[in-house]
Formats: C-alpha cells, structure tokens, sequence
C-alpha cells in the first residue's frame, strides 16, 4: 500500500497517458472506422454506389487485420509507424497503430450499423431526388446514429484493450504501469489500483454512451 | 373537352436482371410492357405478388432502370438519362410507401420538408409549404412528433405530405394501404381521391385490394409474369375479364364468385351441374333469364352470389345449382335440356359452367 502512495505521480501520468491514447485512437480509428464502414456498406451489393471491386478489397483488408493479435500487429506495422509518424516507439506511434488497427474493427461495426438502416428510407430519399452524399449525411448516419453511438461505446473499450500493450514499444498508460510497477516488481495491490482505474472509466463511458444512444434512439 | 395527354408513357419496356451466380439464369421482371397513363388518371396496378408492379411503378421515377425500351415522362424519355440528372425528374413525381418510410430520426415537419431541402427551397418558403402540406392532411398538430409516437395512417399522411411537397404532377403509391386497417385504409383513400380532384395530381397506384380499385382508380392494368395482361376501364375490366389469368386474380377479388374451396363444397352438397352467371349493369334483364329456366322445366336454387359496385355501377354474379325437372327421363335427356336452355341464356348474359 505504501509502494503504491509512493507511486502516485507515476500512476497518475499512466492514466493521463491512457486517456491521451484513447482520446486520439478514438478520433483517428473511429474517424478510419466511419470510412471503412461506410466504403463496406456503400459498395455492396445494391446499394446506391455498388461497386463489387472495391467491396471485395475492403472486406479482403478487414478480414486480414482483424484477427491479427494485436501485440502481433504492433510489432508488424512498426515499419508503417516510422514511415508515418516518423518513430516506431512511444505514445504516438502506437496512436497510429492502434488508430489503424481499430479502423478496420470499427469499419466492421460501422457496416453492420448502417444495415440496420431500413432499405426503404433510403429508397424514399432516392425517390424525391436525394444523391448518395446527401443520402448518408441526411438518411444513412442520422438514421443509423443510436446504433452507432454503441458502436463506438464498445470499440472505447477495445481501445483501453489495445492501449494496454504500448509498453511494449516503448509507450506509457495504465497497462504499462501495472505492468512495470505491480507485476514485475511482485506487488499485485499496484497492479489492482491500475485495475480499479481502468474498470471505472470503461463503466463511466459505457453509462456515457447508453445514455448518449437512448437520446438518439428517442424512446 | 381536349384530348387527354399522356404524362407517363411506357413503350415495349423490359427489365432484365443479370444472374447473381454464375451460368445462373436471368430473371425477366418486365417483359415488353407498354403503358399510357393520362393527366389526371388513377390508374390501377394489379395483380399477384411477384408480378412485377412494384418494378413497374419504380422504372417510372428511375429508382429501378430499364433494360430496354422507353420511358416518357411529360414527354421526355428518362429511360437512358444518367442519374444526375434525374434529380429534377424525381421532384416532378411523388411516392409512398406501403411501409411509410419516415424518417425516424426527423420530426414530422422535417419529414415533410425533405424533399424541400432537396430541391434547395429557402427556408421561410420552406416552412410555409410544410405547414400548408400538414394542413392538407390534417396534422398540423403534430409538427413536432416523431414518426414513432404516430399510428399507421397518421404515418401514411404524414407520408402523402412529403411526396406531395415539391408539388408534383404525379404520385406514384405502392401499395399505399396494405398496412392498414380498413377504417384507416378509408381515410386515406379519402385522402387520395381529394388529391387527385383538388390538385389535379395523376396518380399510379399498385393494390391487390379490391378497396383501393373500387374506390379510387378510373384505369386499371392487371399484370401477370412480368407483363401487362388486360388493361382498361375498371368496371369493364372488374365486370368481364377478358383472360383467364385476370378473371382468376379478378374472382379472389371479386365479392359473389366462388372460390375453388367453395365449390368444392357446393359440388359436394349439389350433384346436378352449377351455373355462374355475370350481371352487368341493368343490361341483363334477371327476369328472363330465370324465365328461360322456368320454361324449360327446370327448378334453380341460388347456392352463392353477390354485387359489387364500382364507380356507381354495379355488377354481379349468381351461381346456380340447376335440377331439370321431374317429366325428364334418362340422364342424357336432362343434360340435353339444360344444354338447351343454358344455350338460350347465353344470348342474354355470361354463363360459365362450373364443374
């Protein structure tokens, strides 16, 4: 208990470091996902910009990275990272990887969000002269934003997931400090209090996002 | 009065859809349909599901595309213009929805005012124009609702509102009513016919209710297998269908026609032969038809029937179970005397032996 008062300032700086990871991985990969979902959604099979080209090599990418594990797809996109972000180690070069990682997971979801969209509603905005960026903006998100705001609820999570392993390359965070200062150094209480941390932000976002989605689903 | 002008004309149009696997056969949705709907129409679409109506109507707005033929509307052929362009088209033509199509995350005025924002209507004008839609269908009261906390018919107004925004010369309705119970079916029926008297708007609509043709339309095609089997005016063509698949989609339609589980009873209970005659109008003099019976000796008993009005006139048909009567000798002899007298009917109305 005493070790882990000591450690307070390091504990501190993890969880801002988890939060400046999240935070950017969240834009960036939800940002990547919205794309990748809507390229998935919008180029299959009769919808309004059907295109079997670009759906195959989109869902080919998606169904490669995916199952990919991630400390695996760290190590392997590490050469991407330098070329992008110009390093291959610290918070921002796991912002990218985890940016790039989560785009393709959350494209999955985005797809599957927008199929809840009823054919019919897209049909009508069609009928009275609506074009497909007009549609997505005015139909597609709206309609789809309840469903969406979960969506990005669950891939928060992941992302805390994900952040976890930054140590590994040199980067900071709650998983990195439970790691280093609690299961390394044999003190589990530290390596709880990192836990603790991590349980009740998740908890604090979920409440977040279902409060979020039932404002939008207006029920 | 001045010759009608045809505002939708289709001719020889066919949709092919491609196989979706491989060495798989193409699908044939219209097969070489040829169309003309007048300005102020209500033109009906029937027929069975899979027929191809809901292709039809949509080849007319470009939601669906032809694969050969044309397609005017007022007079411009849309059937080959890229989809940019059809924008103008599109405001020119409304549509609803068996299932409304609203847009849940819109109010309804939003609703309403969609194909306002489409057509980049300024705001004020915009408002206006909702208002006064809302009104027409009388739910100004709920501006401000969502599609969700409305019932089924106030969604198809709110519904008729939005396609009828931007003002448009035609309305296209795909089984507007099938979601309906009847009270509400009526209402907006109602709703319909005023549109049609009140703006002069053309309507095309597809059913398989008997409601809808009874009380709206003035033409009506029936479409079989992707083509366009008999087309014409309604009562001629709801009186005396002239192919045998219409009369069949026709009769389950038809209030008086048995249906093949009926007769299956009535022949049951009835050994002698059955009879349906049609009634036209006042055309068919009733009385001597039954008179022919009389005269011939043989005793009728009505075992189903019924009227049906259309557009002010009325048709019907009675089924008759017929028994020559008890001085005729051999079986072949009663035939013969029925055969007679149904041969002297026949001169005065349709006689269709059920057997």
């Amino acid at each position: 208990m005493d070790s882990l008062l000591a450690l307070m300032p390091e504990f501190w700086k993890a969880a801002g470091e988890t939060l400046y990871i999240v935070g950017f991985t969240l834009f960036f990969g939800g940002l990547g996902g919205l794309l990748v979902g809507l390229g998935l959604y919008l180029s299959r099979a009769g919808s309004i910009l059907a295109n079997r080209p670009v759906f195959l090599v989109l869902n080919l990418f998606v169904n490669i990275v995916r199952p990919i594990p991630f400390i695996i797809f760290l190590a392997a996109a590490q050469p991407l990272a330098r070329m992008v972000v110009g390093t291959g180690i610290g918070n921002n070069a796991i912002i990218f990887t985890i940016s790039l990682a989560a785009s393709f997971a959350m494209g999955r979801i985005v797809e599957q969000n927008l199929l809840t969209v009823t054919p019919g509603v897209i049909e009508a905005a069609r009928s009275v002269g609506a074009g497909p960026l007009r549609i997505i903006f005015t139909v597609l998100l709206p309609e789809a934003l309840g469903p969406l705001i979960l969506g990005y609820t669950f891939i928060f999570v992941a992302l805390v997931d994900m952040s976890a392993v930054a140590g590994y390359v040199g980067g900071g965070g709650l998983g990195n400090f439970a790691l280093q200062y609690g299961y390394r150094q044999f003190n589990p209480v530290v390596t709880w209090a990192a836990v603790l941390l991590i349980i009740v932000l998740v908890q604090l976002v979920q409440f977040l996002g279902n409060w979020l989605a039932r404002k939008a689903f207006r029920r | 009065m001045p010759a009608p002008s045809p505002v939708v004309e289709l001719r020889d149009v066919s949709k092919v859809y491609q196989p979706t696997t491989r060495g798989g056969a193409e699908v044939v949705a219209i097969d070489g349909v040829s169309l003309t709907v007048d300005a102020g129409d209500v033109y009906g679409i029937i027929g069975y599901s899979g027929a191809g109506k809901s292709t039809l109507v949509r080849l007319i707005n470009a939601l669906e595309r032809s694969t050969s033929g044309e397609i005017l509307v007022n007079g411009q052929d849309i059937a080959r213009l890229p989809e940019r362009e059809l924008r103008p088209v599109r405001l020119g033509i409304g549509m609803i929805f068996q299932q409304f199509n609203l847009l849940g995350s819109r109010t309804v005025a939003a609703n309403v005012g969609y194909p306002l924002e489409v057509a980049r209507l300024p705001r004020d004008r915009r408002q206006a124009r909702v208002a006064e839609m809302l009104d027409f269908v009388g739910l100004s009261d709920k501006a401000r609702a969502y599609p969700d906390q409305l019932s089924g018919g106030q969604k198809q107004r709110v519904g008729i509102a939005r396609a009828l925004a931007t003002q448009p010369g035609i309305l296209l309705a795909d089984e507007a009513t099938s979601a309906l119970d009847p009270e509400t079916t009526h209402e907006v029926l109602d709703l319909l016919g005023r549109v049609n008297k009140e703006f002069g708007v053309t309507i095309i609509v597809i059913t398989h209710e008997m409601d809808v043709i009874q009380t709206l339309a003035t033409k009506v095609a029936v479409m079989d297998q992707g083509r366009v089997i008999e087309r014409g005016d309604v009562f001629d063509v709801f009186s005396n269908p002239q192919q045998p698949a219409s009369a069949r989609f026709v009769s389950t339609v038809v209030k008086g026609l048995p249906s093949a589980g009926e007769l299956a009873v009535l022949r049951d209970r009835h050994p002698g032969r059955i009879v349906t005659l049609a009634f036209r109008d006042s055309s068919v003099d009733q009385a001597r038809v039954f008179g022919e019976f009389a005269a011939a000796g043989i005793t009728f008993e009505v075992v189903y029937g019924g009227i049906n009005e259309i557009q002010g006139r009325s048709f019907g048909h009675l089924t008759l179970a017929l028994t020559p009567g008890p001085n005729v000798g051999s079986a072949g002899e009663a035939d013969a005397v029925v055969d007679a007298a149904l041969d002297r009917v026949r001169t005065l109305t349709t006689v269709t032996e059920v057997r």
